[in-house]
């Protein structure tokens, strides 16, 4: 019996030929990933333990997002503890205000991930960079210092399950419907630690973008990693980006799964996932009489070009819907740079909507856009938990940037509709 | 090695962010920390917890996100054990690492109910409702997991050098 595309990166960086669903193995790592919440409590341990040094200064990443510019005192502490950690590990892709962005837009705009790869962060939506198909999944502190100090990290082999996609996306929806479509239809545990290895004829149409926001939202079930195999799109994205050359993984014809799922992408309608659970899925069509009080446009899930795009297209010319908040976060300095350039930033500003410069900062209710009691946001992050973004009796609907942008202009949950 | 307390029972998908809200995570010191765990779903846990006690869950007990604050505190709290009847993987993993007892056994966390009195054995995986004098056996941790635990932790087991990682 093959390998799945997964467990063929697994054995390669375990040194071994093959390996097995269920087989614990160690693991050489490409990059070990902390951010300004994690990395802190990495550092303890990792003093604790008695290590001196990391294992090697280029495949160590900090980067400062969750709680940047400082929101308080204290997280100003927390960033000066990373700070201070990559400085005296001189690690070089260290990520602080002015250079920073969402970790997860970050890494693979700046080449630090490629194709191949073994990738281990203390961030759960890690899983992201399986979009241009590398091995990368969420761990805790502890793993992330144990991985700066060894460059190595322990792993249970997973089983997979295959999503065969055919077809192309109608122009209203992105990758973002695709994976609530999906998580609504596997459940919050429905991947759990396993593979979502997206295959099929349909993922070619798919965008750089809409894999990375796909694969970021598999831990969104429960899943230990994403992955898509590489192609043209792929090769087109990492050519002159990525910093160490890619390596293709293909799974093998007779790999096992222990399911397959095929999905016709012409079918997916824009998708919402209501309280409090992401696989709470519903046609954004259906919720039309639902009044809202925020939009959130940004986040490691949804803060990309082709979502500021998609922003931009339907808030140009136009008013944000009286009583409406609206915040949108590029990802990244460089995101941010390029909606200025371009204009967008003015018309967003015009539309009535502010710009942040990059930072979680709301989709984990840590500043920048927190509920009060009652109050409804729809927002392009990841999780839509009690109290994730403030107050435990408001409430969070994830939804595309079309729909987000869309229910900005008229303050209900509103289905994008391309204006002919 | 082994714990016995009341039952503190949780439903299913009980997340990373009710565990302990982000809007605390501006400071990683744990016993600070404590004071918020599970305030946003139960407010009354910090109040009654006590040295020994036992979490009991449904399915996906810690999804979300790769916070270690999570285990953590439920660690500082004093709580003994989690029972689950699934972990979600990264705190399952975290729970590991830190030294936080976990048993899967569907079974107990279904039966068990809020303030029973519950006996943990973790060598054997039993576990005992001494309230209705029920008894269940989960399954025990593969030897890779038990070195580490033994060990007090991951990165004391590759200080010692007992595991190849």
């Amino acid at each position: 019996m093959g390998m799945t595309m997964t467990q063929k990166i697994l054995a390669a960086h375990a040194g071994l030929d093959k390996v097995e669903a269920g087989q614990l193995i160690s693991a050489k790592l490409d990059i070990v990933l902390g951010n300004d919440i994690t990395t802190p409590v990495a550092v303890n341990e990792f003093k604790k333990a008695g290590f001196d040094s990391v294992f090697d200064k280029d495949r160590v990443a900090i980067v400062l997002d969750h709680f940047v510019p400082n929101k308080d005192i204290k997280a100003a502490e927390q960033s000066k503890t990373c700070r201070e950690f990559a400085c005296s590990h001189c690690v070089s892709h260290f990520y602080d205000v002015g250079k920073m962005g969402i970790e997860h837009a970050l890494l693979p705009e700046q080449g630090v991930v490629t194709a191949g790869d073994c990738i281990i962060g203390a961030d759960s939506h890690t899983c992201t960079y399986g979009a241009l198909g590398a091995f990368s999944t969420g761990v805790g502190s502890t793993d992330m210092a144990a991985g700066m100090a060894t460059g190595t990290a322990w792993f249970k082999v997973p089983s997979a399950i295959k999503f065969n996609l055919t077809g192309k996306l109608p122009p209203n929806c992105s990758g973002k419907d695709v994976i609530l479509t999906i998580i609504g239809m596997i459940g919050v545990d429905g991947a759990l630690y396993k593979s979502m290895e997206f295959t099929g004829d349909g993922t070619h149409g798919l965008s750089m973008d809409d894999r990375l926001c796909i694969c970021n939202m598999a831990i969104e079930a429960g899943a230990k990693n994403g992955i898509f195999p590489v192609d043209d799109v792929t090769m087109a994205y990492l050519n002159g980006r990525s910093e160490r050359p890619p390596v293709v993984y293909e799974a093998d014809a007779d790999a096992e799964y222990e399911k397959v799922i095929n999905i016709d992408l012409a079918t997916i309608v824009p998708t919402v996932a209501c309280p409090h659970l992401p696989e709470n899925t519903h046609p954004a069509s259906e919720l039309h009489d639902i009044k809202i009080d925020q939009v959130v446009i940004g986040s490691c899930t949804n803060g990309r070009m082709e979502d500021m795009e998609a922003a931009y297209n339907i808030l140009k010319g136009k008013k944000v819907a009286d009583g409406i908040r609206v915040i949108i976060i590029p990802g990244t300095m460089q995101i941010l740079r390029e909606c200025v350039e371009r204009g967008w930033y003015t018309a967003f500003i015009d539309a009535g909507a502010i710009v942040s410069t990059p930072t979680c900062g709301p989709c984990l209710g840590g500043y920048m856009g927190i509920l009060a009691a009652g109050e409804k946001c729809i927002a392009t992050t990841n999780r839509n938990f009690v109290g994730r973004m403030g107050h435990v009796d408001s409430e969070v609907y994830l939804a595309s940037p079309h729909t987000a942008a869309a229910s900005a202009l008229t303050g209900y949950i509103t289905e994008y509709k391309e204006e002919k | 090695m082994n714990t016995q307390g009341k039952a503190f029972k949780y439903p299913d998908n009980v997340d990373t962010d009710v565990i302990i809200p982000a809007r605390y995570l501006n400071t990683p010191d744990a016993k600070e920390l404590a004071l918020h765990c599970m305030e946003d779903i139960d407010t009354e846990f910090v109040k009654n917890v006590k040295q020994g006690d036992v979490m009991v869950a449904g399915w996906n007990f810690g999804c979300g996100s790769s916070r270690e604050h999570a285990p953590l505190v439920i660690k500082t709290c004093g709580t003994g054990c989690v029972i689950a009847k699934s972990f979600a993987r990264i705190f399952y993993r975290n729970a590991i690492n830190i030294g936080l007892p976990i048993l899967e056994c569907e079974e107990a966390a279904e039966e068990i109910n809020a303030n029973d009195e519950v006996k943990v054995d973790f060598d054997t995986g039993v576990i005992t409702n001494l309230t209705t004098g029920k008894t269940y056996k989960a399954q025990p941790f593969p030897p890779f997991i038990q070195n580490i635990i033994k060990c007090g932790g991951l990165l004391k087991s590759l200080k010692e050098g007992e595991n190849n990682g």
